[in-house]
């Protein structure tokens, strides 16, 4: 008998299960044997809210989502392969299933006591959710403990390699080769050679089990593409925040120093940061989130290069500090890993709610920089200029991750040690000493000297009262307190003579151009993208560095009869824009829902304000 | 008194700001004092850091000629723990009060003395909010009147000790601001430990809490309502040190020599480097009634501190791991080629 064989361009795949059921670890391996043929990949892990609920309950489902294959720039819709490790994850994630798809389920856990606990009313899971797409009914447990049987090993552990055997199966559908899975489980499993044996035992025999039912399921052939040379590694956009504050310390030569307070999402980048003391860092978990950026305030003035990392409440805990860095005029790098809101609100799903924030959310005129890492690798890019701008300009800067982007990952090339520039702090100049104050400035950026404590002949003092311009003294002059204001505005004006510029993608000459910032980027360019190839042409955009604006924002957005402004929130950057350019025929489509945008609803939403 | 270090003075550590305290504020004779003890330490300017929260003792680091950080109300002790991992080389001072201190900054004096972090933290004590002209705070008295509290407060306050000794602080000592010696033993003591020190001074805010410590301060009883600790030394207090303290089962108990059968051999030496904090809580404890308050050392102990901790952890583990750069590291964890 012979198999379908189908070529695919790109390719989505779901894994869910119980979150203790190892999806993620299975759906990162797949992904990683699928960067190392080349593919370009794209993921999404979807954590359940609750940190441990009942085994097989609706709310204890972990997923993740995969996109492998050319041109990959989301994680995608909809997948073309669900595999449901039990009934709860097949009926929370059928619905992310796409036209086609075909769903891989362990039949032995759709049993009595598995289908009651997913509240399921009737004996017949697939026909009470009403799927009509193929469904491959596949032993795993069972299998796996067959595989297992002479190992001696106990149930429970026999039962943590099903997630490796589905992994084996799925691999076999998507000629995906065993022996680099076997080399990743080698690596992770380094300590234990009897739970790696295992693994690979199972895997061969999820592979296997394919091979011997394949009359019943098509395989993918999915395309690679011709990527640039180089060392790739998998990464996240948190672990890529991280490196990219770490290159930035190796470029400025100030030690980096990260304190920070645990928060979901972004707890990771202090995971990341804390293991890097094998790089000289000094990460420090403090006893609040006031804390986390006091340290760093203290840190910077010390002369580090220092960072705080956070999500939105924390931002909101942080505000007065991060007020004190901008009078002081002291470097300091706000990291926000958004999430949805307000208060606690959805603490692991995505969200660009804190946009309104990070610019104004201070009291008094305190502007600080704002930018924004569009994908899981620009993390890196974008931490970078974050550090340098701070060290470069004595300012804030916030950087406006989100969950999104934070945990999901792509392949990244390993850039060159010198692709990236050398950032220049800027020191008390020689000719300069005799005499200096502390607000003393550069003329062209306006940017005040950093002192470093423990120089001889620098001694000065630095506080959160207003200060005269010319002293460094305290003062309460009316004058003088404008004149500190307006200094302090420009200087982050002046910025946007040292970012890029805005570029234009996809049909640039079209009449309507779409607009997006953070973490959307791979969704709207994708919409684009197909809007273009689908005889609707549009331009795409996006901001990188939202405060200041590159210097050519109103002369790109003047070029378009209308801007569609995508943003999951009600509005904020429309309403900025919008405020600063009034001239601008802004459009908006939000979505506020704790999830990615779609790329299909995105063209909807398009083609529907174009009508 | 030791003798001075002759490489700096007194005036090395002052700046060129006109001091704004209000006249007779405790805080003009605490400032000199701690610029005396830092010539006699002898750090120079340039390697030490004050730095402050917010309130009138807050505007301390204007009026030193070192590196200083007038910072935001409660957050100097996050601030200098920040500054001292970052950079340990430099010796750090962090200035506060009672409200400071302990309300708005409650949560970081405690971690700070728990991560035993070394630097100097003087708590001016003056049972009051004075920046914001009168209103009670955490170290007020039960039942005192402020602007806050017309009817007298219905809560009782922390004493500073206490809390210290709570967050397993291994150095507490105490002064008057009117003592002006005893302030510089201290604040020479607390700069010589190596961790978080903890000088809580008991200081007079001449405009809206003004005697708040007569009982203690007043000079015809200071000598029989206060005991100045030293270590090594007996416990004796009163004018002509005919008094002193004794054991008495658990507790402590004030005596006067000769009387009752008691004599100097019955008196406690003070020992400021034990290890346990029992006997020091008590001491610190006292509040010049029924026993006289303590003034001076009362706990000294070595311990590990934060900063030399991460700073040897940092050496260790690059040495152990031996990456010269991110680039170095990456390569060293699962990566692929693409050619």
């Amino acid at each position: 008998m012979k198999t379908d064989i189908i070529e695919l361009e790109k390719v989505v795949v779901r894994f869910s299960g119980d979150s203790g059921d190892g999806m993620q670890l299975a759906g990162n391996m797949f992904t990683n044997v699928s960067a190392g043929l080349g593919c370009s990949v794209s993921t999404f892990p979807d954590y359940p809210a609750e940190i441990r609920a009942p085994q097989g309950s609706l709310s204890g489902v972990s997923g993740f989502q995969v996109s492998v294959g050319q041109g990959v720039h989301t994680p995608g819709d909809k997948c073309n392969v669900l595999i449901a490790m039990n009934p709860a994850a097949l009926k929370q994630n059928i619905k992310f299933l796409a036209k086609g798809g075909v769903v891989i389920i362990d039949i032995d856990t759709f049993k009595a006591d598995g289908l009651k606990k997913a509240q399921f009313d009737t004996e017949d899971a697939i026909k009470e959710l009403g799927i009509t797409a193929q469904v491959v009914e596949v032993p795993i447990t069972s299998m796996t403990k067959a595989a297992l049987a002479d190992t001696g090993m106990d149930v429970k552990s026999v039962l943590k390699c099903r997630n490796i055997l589905a992994l084996g199966l799925v691999c076999w559908l998507f000629d995906r080769p065993l022996d680099a899975v076997k080399h990743l489980l080698k690596n992770k499993f380094a300590k234990k050679p009897a739970v790696y044996e295992a693994n690979c035992k199972v895997l061969d025999a999820g592979y296997d089990y394919g091979h011997n039912i394949h009359a019943s399921v098509s395989t993918y052939r999915i395309e690679t593409e011709n990527i640039r040379r180089g060392v790739y590694t998998d990464i996240n956009g948190n672990t890529a925040t991280a490196w990219g504050l770490i290159m930035a310390s190796e470029k400025s030569g100030r030690p980096l120093f990260l304190g920070s307070y645990p928060i979901t999402p972004a707890t990771d980048i202090l995971h990341e940061l804390a293991k890097r003391k094998d790089l000289g860092v000094k990460a420090v978990q403090m006893e609040d989130e006031i804390a986390g950026v006091c340290s760093a305030i203290g840190a910077s003035f010390a002369g580090n290069l220092a960072v705080t990392s956070t999500s939105g409440p924390g931002l909101a805990l942080k505000s007065e500090g991060i007020g004190l860095a901008v009078i002081a005029e002291l470097p300091l790098v706000v990291i926000d890993v958004m999430r949805g809101g307000p208060s606690t609100g959805l603490p692991t799903k995505t969200e660009q709610t804190d946009l309104m924030q990070a610019l104004y959310g201070r009291n008094g005129e305190s502007p600080v920089v704002v930018v924004a890492p569009a994908s899981p690798t620009d993390c890196f890019t974008m931490a970078f200029e974050a550090c340098r701008i701070a060290i470069e300009h004595m300012t804030p800067v916030i950087l406006l991750s989100d969950a999104f982007i934070g945990n999901g990952s792509s392949a990244w090339r390993v850039p060159d040690a010198d692709e990236y520039p050398e950032i220049h702090p800027r020191y008390v100049p020689d000719e300069l000493r005799e005499g200096w104050k502390p607000y003393q400035r550069d003329e062209e950026t306006l940017v005040r000297y950093w002192a470093i404590p423990g120089t001889e002949g620098l001694t000065h003092r630095l506080g959160g009262l207003e200060k005269d311009a010319r002293t460094g003294s305290i003062s309460t002059d009316p004058v003088n307190h404008e004149k500190m204001v307006n200094l302090r505005r420009e200087k982050i004006a002046r910025i946007a003579n040292d970012i890029p510029g805005l570029e234009v993608l996809c049909d640039a000459g079209a009449d309507t151009l779409l607009l997006g910032w953070g973490g959307t980027y791979g969704h709207l360019r994708s919409a684009a993208e197909e809007l273009c190839r689908e005889g609707q042409p549009i331009a795409f955009a996006q901001l990188r560095y939202i405060n200041p604006l590159p210097a050519n924002t109103r002369e790109v957005l003047g070029r378009y009869k209308r801007v569609i402004v995508a943003e999951l929130n009600t509005g904020q950057l429309a309403d900025y824009l919008q405020g600063k350019m009034p001239e601008v025929k802004i459009e908006r489509i939000n979505k506020i829902q704790g999830q990615p945008f779609m790329i299909s609803e995105v063209k909807d939403a398009v083609r529907n304000i174009l009508k | 008194m030791e003798e001075m270090n002759h490489t700096y003075t007194a005036a090395n550590y002052k700046s060129d700001q006109s001091v704004r305290w209000c006249p007779g504020c405790g805080d003009h004779a605490i400032l000199n004092t701690l610029h005396k003890a830092m010539a006699t330490v002898g750090v120079a300017p340039h390697m030490t850091a004050v730095i402050s929260g917010i309130g009138c003792s807050s505007r301390l680091p204007y009026y030193m000629n070192t590196y200083g950080f007038h910072t935001i109300h409660g957050r100097g002790a996050a601030i200098a723990t920040g500054f001292k991992v970052a950079n340990p080389e430099m010796t750090v001072w962090q200035i506060s009060g009672d409200g400071d201190g302990l309300a708005i900054g409650g949560n970081h004096f405690i971690h700070a003395v728990r991560r035993n972090i070394d630097i100097n933290m003087l708590l001016f004590n003056n049972k009051i909010y004075g920046l914001t002209k009168g209103q009670y705070s955490p170290t007020s008295d039960r039942g005192f009147v402020s602007k806050s509290s017309p009817y007298g407060t219905t809560e009782d306050p922390f004493i500073p000790a206490e809390l210290v000794f709570g967050a397993r602080g291994n150095f507490f000592a105490r002064s008057i601001d009117v003592e002006l010696l005893t302030s510089q033993e201290v604040l020479v003591a607390a700069a010589r430990h190596h961790g978080a020190s903890v000088v809580e001074i008991l200081q007079n805010c001449v405009i809206f809490n003004n005697g708040v410590h007569n009982f203690i301060t007043d000079k015809e009883h200071r000598a029989e309502r206060t005991i100045h600790l030293r270590h090594g030394e007996k416990m004796l207090f009163g004018k002509n040190n005919e008094r002193g303290l004794v054991q008495d089962g658990f507790l402590l108990k004030a005596v006067t020599l000769g009387e009752d059968g008691y004599t100097i051999d019955d008196v406690l030496v003070h020992d400021a480097h034990c290890e346990s904090n029992f006997l020091h809580q008590q001491l610190a404890m006292m509040d010049g009634h029924d026993l006289p308050l303590a003034v001076g050392v009362i706990r000294d102990v070595e311990s590990p501190t934060y900063d030399a901790a991460v700073s040897a952890q940092v050496a260790e583990v690059k040495a152990r791991k031996g990456f010269t750069s991110l680039r170095d590291m990456i390569l060293a964890g699962e990566t692929w080629e693409v050619k």
